[in-house]
């Protein structure tokens, strides 16, 4: 077992490495760099200084060759520093920390919801005998997965906030203020939970072991909860621990379109104006949070289904 | 099947004489054995334990309802065991199901009633059902493998039956489960309350899932097909269990099967199913000896386990490798697709007639398992130092019981898995690590028919696509003359023409298993695999398929290596036999010496798990053990 963490951990760093090395190209290959991108925002270029514009770039390491500048980066990034922020020039350590309180409650709240909600839509669809009522809770979800997050968005904020007046359209205040951009982003990844589970806990209930379960005298609730929900429940955990990735992807959309701030944000932000440093922060830990969460996500398996050996080295099963 | 005389007579004799209230038998033997006037017989339910009249259960299916069950009638009288005979389609399934009201979806009572204890279950609620399942009726179910919740512990799910009904508190319910998993024959019942059901082998699954039929200690089990997917030895203890059990409590057990021969050594009465009808019913004695319905006849000819009785075509008792090729009795215009292939063919005669088509020497195959806390690594000796040989036109049988190899030795022969060790010879080479062009001529030569037709035939594939696969993976011939070769394949495996365009969903599960022999055939390899080629088959299906592969083996000269659990299939169709425990070989021999001499204890024990009704019949048959001197009367 320890083994095994140990391994998982080894690969991760692997990947986060791969996930920095990657983001460094894709944004080397850009064309420009980001001084000459702060210092045109706003004001005429052609009125810089160009002398202060290299001493500019020669304090950001940007006039070195590009393997110089990603040793000297990934070096400092393995110390935890991963630069300070162009545009802003506070160290992206902190930037990241700051915003990361708002994203976290943003997204862990709308993954609780979408667990929720998607969950009980697919156990009330294959719970009931009510044939419409299963088939209209059935279509629910592909409708949730096909509709645009930003739409749904807007949709949200016109019905509550501007008609209603139930919830705030916009900001970071409290708990109220996290109502509508959680459901809107819990909306997609609900619509999959539900599919998936709904998908196999069809299948789960088709299965011998449930006829047995019957043929002991067990009522529907215990047949549903006690027996085929577990069995159905694996795949579903497979794929919340993919929707995390998804969920990060969706807040940059769901913190502009609220006016949040938080990590969606403040990549937005550092995208368009090629503050590569924070850029690169985000994209290590986004890939950080992924891995941690899949890695959880495998742990918690065997847990669930005795059959799932977590140390297993054999390659290929006897036939 | 009816020349059996002297064994007819003493039989219903020690039947009556086991049974413990052999005075009621007769009386209770004649209520169904003349029941088909159902609204007669209404009155006598409350007499018996259950009594169906007239039931009939349809499927709703997309064309309109599809009868499965028509006007049954049926009785189990307290403490009787009553078997319920039928092929697969025949509906046994799923008149056991409808008595409990578990039909799968789709599935309706549309009329009859059955009785049990004075209720008419047909009309009762789901929750009034729910009273009698598991309480009063004990399912034993078909597969033991997949009918326990992988999930949970295989004492708490003893242990549910009991809290469901109330008979048990949560503190007494887990010891009562420990007592009933002892009580169902499972050694370290306490042990096995902890583990979960992949940790246990599928007999001892078998004893879990009757420990849950009998916690309750219902008036009835119903088992449906309770052993078809166990190994043979498996099979017998479990029936004698059941069997046991029933004596013990005094529970009456309706035994589903398809096996008559099961059905003859365990239960008093009969009752043979065919296309949702009971055709016949009666006294065990009577169903064997003198069947009046033509199904019951015909179902009592191709038993698998009476078959050991059943002629043997002579000529399967001597390999025809030891003959020269042209003795061989085949047309000349079928050997030519044979020649075809093989350019060495004219000089066979001479030579390699002599040497054998497949050598396989000292052939190991381990598999690493997973490591144990803080264990090293393990390996699992899957195949241990096998070696045998398969002569050309000869079918060499690897018999085994799951687990003990055989598979695993016939895809390495195939070298669909790689050995650890050992040599394979195929043809006079060396195929042991043979790669790319060399193991590409190895994939041509040797060709493979599987255990479920169902599953191995691609379903988006037409029949032509299916059977000429391998014609265009190896580039052979053109569109205009692989479709010839489909066509004239098909008519070799006695299947019509027209099946060229359709699926493989429109075909029943024979004639998919022929079509799969027609691909195994397409190239004219030398050598067939069969992997328990008819043990997904009905019975009589099974007959047919075995003596086609007899015929184009007579014709084409072709070898099969032939994997099967069932002896009686192995009798029918092998020249050799090898068989094989815990992957080794622990005895190889012609066919008829090994079952009528066997020299080791596993062989034996192999002969003695078919049901003791065959072997009897066997051993009172004239030739005594020679079943071969009835000879050449095969259909």
């Amino acid at each position: 077992m320890r083994r095994y963490v140990i391994r998982r951990l080894a690969q991760a760093a692997g990947v986060l490495w791969a996930a920095y090395t990657l983001s460094f190209l894709v944004l080397d290959y850009l064309p420009g760099d980001p001084v000459s991108a702060m210092a045109g925002a706003g004001m005429d270029s052609s009125a810089i200084d160009p002398a202060r514009l290299e001493e500019l770039k020669g304090q950001y390491g940007f006039d070195k060759p590009v393997l110089v500048q990603y040793v000297d980066y990934l070096g400092s990034a393995l110390r935890g520093d991963f630069g300070d922020s162009v545009s802003t020039g506070r160290p992206v350590t902190s930037v990241i920390a700051d915003a990361l309180p708002q994203t976290l409650q943003l997204t862990g709240a709308a993954l609780l919801l979408a667990t929720l909600l998607g969950g009980g839509l697919a156990l009330v669809a294959t719970y009931t005998s009510q044939r419409w009522l299963r088939q209209a809770l059935l279509s629910l979800p592909s409708l949730g997965v096909s509709i645009p997050t930003f739409w749904v968005g807007l949709m949200i904020v016109q019905l509550f906030s501007f008609r209603l007046r139930l919830f705030p359209a916009f900001g970071n205040d409290g708990l109220r203020g996290l109502v509508l951009p959680a459901v809107t982003l819990a909306v997609p990844t609900g619509a999959m939970v539900a599919q998936v589970l709904a998908k196999s806990l069809l299948t789960a209930l088709d299965e011998p072991y449930v006829q047995t379960a019957r043929a002991k005298g067990a009522g529907r609730a215990r047949v549903h909860l006690g027996h085929a929900l577990r069995n159905a429940s694996l795949p579903a955990l497979t794929v919340i621990g993919l929707l995390v990735g998804q969920l990060m992807a969706n807040a940059v959309v769901i913190e502009t379109v609220f006016a949040r701030n938080g990590l969606g944000r403040i990549t937005a932000a550092a995208v368009s104006v090629q503050d590569l440093p924070v850029v690169q922060g985000v994209v290590v830990f986004g890939a950080l949070v992924f891995v941690l969460v899949n890695l959880v996500v495998d742990l918690i398996y065997p847990l669930l289904d005795p059959r799932v050996v977590v140390a297993a080295t054999v390659r290929r099963s006897p036939a | 099947m009816t020349d059996h005389g002297t064994d007819s007579q003493d039989r219903p004799g020690s039947r009556d004489g086991a049974s413990p209230d052999g005075a009621s038998t007769a009386g209770a033997d004649s209520i169904p054995t003349d029941g088909h006037d159902g609204d007669h017989d209404g009155d006598h339910a409350g007499a018996g334990l259950l009594a169906i009249r007239g039931l009939s259960v349809s499927y709703r299916t997309r064309t309109g309802p599809l009868p499965a069950v028509q006007g049954v009638d049926l009785d189990v009288e307290p403490g009787e065991i009553v078997a319920l005979v039928g092929e697969s389609g025949s509906g046994k399934s799923t008149l056991a199901h409808a008595i409990v009201g578990l039909l799968p979806a789709g599935g309706h009572i549309d009329a009859g009633s059955v009785r049990f204890g004075g209720r008419d279950l047909a009309t009762l609620s789901e929750r009034e059902l729910r009273a009698i399942r598991g309480a009063r009726i004990g399912l034993v179910p078909q597969d033991p493998t997949v009918s326990l919740n992988p999930v949970k512990r295989i004492g708490v799910q003893v242990a549910e039956v009991l809290r469901i009904h109330r008979l048990a508190t949560r503190r007494s319910a887990p010891l009562e489960a420990v007592a009933l998993l002892e009580r169902a024959g499972l050694a370290e019942p306490e042990i096995r309350a902890r583990q979960y059901p992949h940790e246990l082998s599928g007999g001892m699954r078998q004893r879990a899932l009757i420990a849950i039929a009998i916690a309750a200690q219902p008036k009835m089990i119903i088992a449906d097909e309770p052993t078809s997917a166990l190994d043979v030895t498996v099979q017998r203890l479990i029936l004698d269990h059941i069997q046991h059990l029933a004596d013990e409590l005094g529970t009456a057990v309706l035994l589903v099967t398809h096996d008559l021969g099961v059905a003859a050594d365990r239960a008093r009465r009969i009752a043979v199913m065919s296309q949702g009808r009971i055709v016949e019913s009666g006294p065990t004695a009577q169903i064997l000896d003198s069947p009046r319905d033509p199904y019951t006849q015909r179902l009592l000819r191709s038993a698998p386990s009476l078959a050991l009785i059943r002629a043997i075509p002579p000529a399967r008792t001597a390999p025809p490798a030891r003959t020269a090729p042209p003795a061989r009795t085949a047309p000349p215009a079928h050997a030519v697709p044979r020649a075809r292939t093989s350019p060495s063919a004219a000089a066979e005669p001479s030579g390699a007639a002599e040497r054998p088509l497949v050598v396989v020497d000292n052939l190991v195959k381990e598999f690493p398992l997973p490591r144990t806390a803080g264990g090293s690594a393990r390996t699992l000796r899957a195949v241990s130092d096998v070696s045998f040989t398969v002569n050309r036109g000869e079918t060499l049988a690897l018999v085994g019981e799951s687990g003990s190899g055989k598979s695993t030795t016939a895809r390495l022969v195939l070298r669909l898995v790689d050995p650890t060790a050992g040599r394979i010879v195929l043809d006079g080479d060396d195929v042991t690590a043979a790669r790319g062009a060399r193991l590409r001529r190895l994939r041509r030569q040797a060709q493979i028919i599987y255990q479920n037709p169902y599953a191995s035939l691609d379903p988006r594939f037409s029949i032509k696509e299916v059977i000429t696969e391998p014609l265009r993976a190896f580039g052979v011939g053109d569109r205009a003359s692989r479709t010839a070769r489909a066509r004239d394949l098909l008519d070799r495996v006695a299947l019509p023409a027209s099946v060229l365009e359709r699926r493989p969903a429109e075909l029943s599960g024979g004639q998919r298993q022929r079509v799969a022999i027609a691909r195994a055939l397409a190239l004219a390899p030398q050598l067939v695999v069969c992997d328990e080629p008819v043990s997904a088959l009905d019975a009589s299906v099974q007959a047919q398929v075995l003596e086609l592969l007899a015929e184009l083996q007579a014709d084409t000269g072709v070898a099969y290596l032939f994997i099967s659990h069932d002896l009686a299939v192995v009798r029918q169709i092998a020249h050799r036999v090898a068989v094989m425990r815990a992957g080794q070989i622990v005895e190889t021999g012609p066919t008829d010496d090994l079952f009528t001499s066997p020299r080791h204890d596993y062989t034996r024990a192999l002969l003695e798990a078919i049901p003791r009704w065959s072997q009897q019949r066997q051993a009172a048959s004239p030739g005594d053990g020679k079943p071969t001197g009835i000879g050449g009367r095969h259909t």
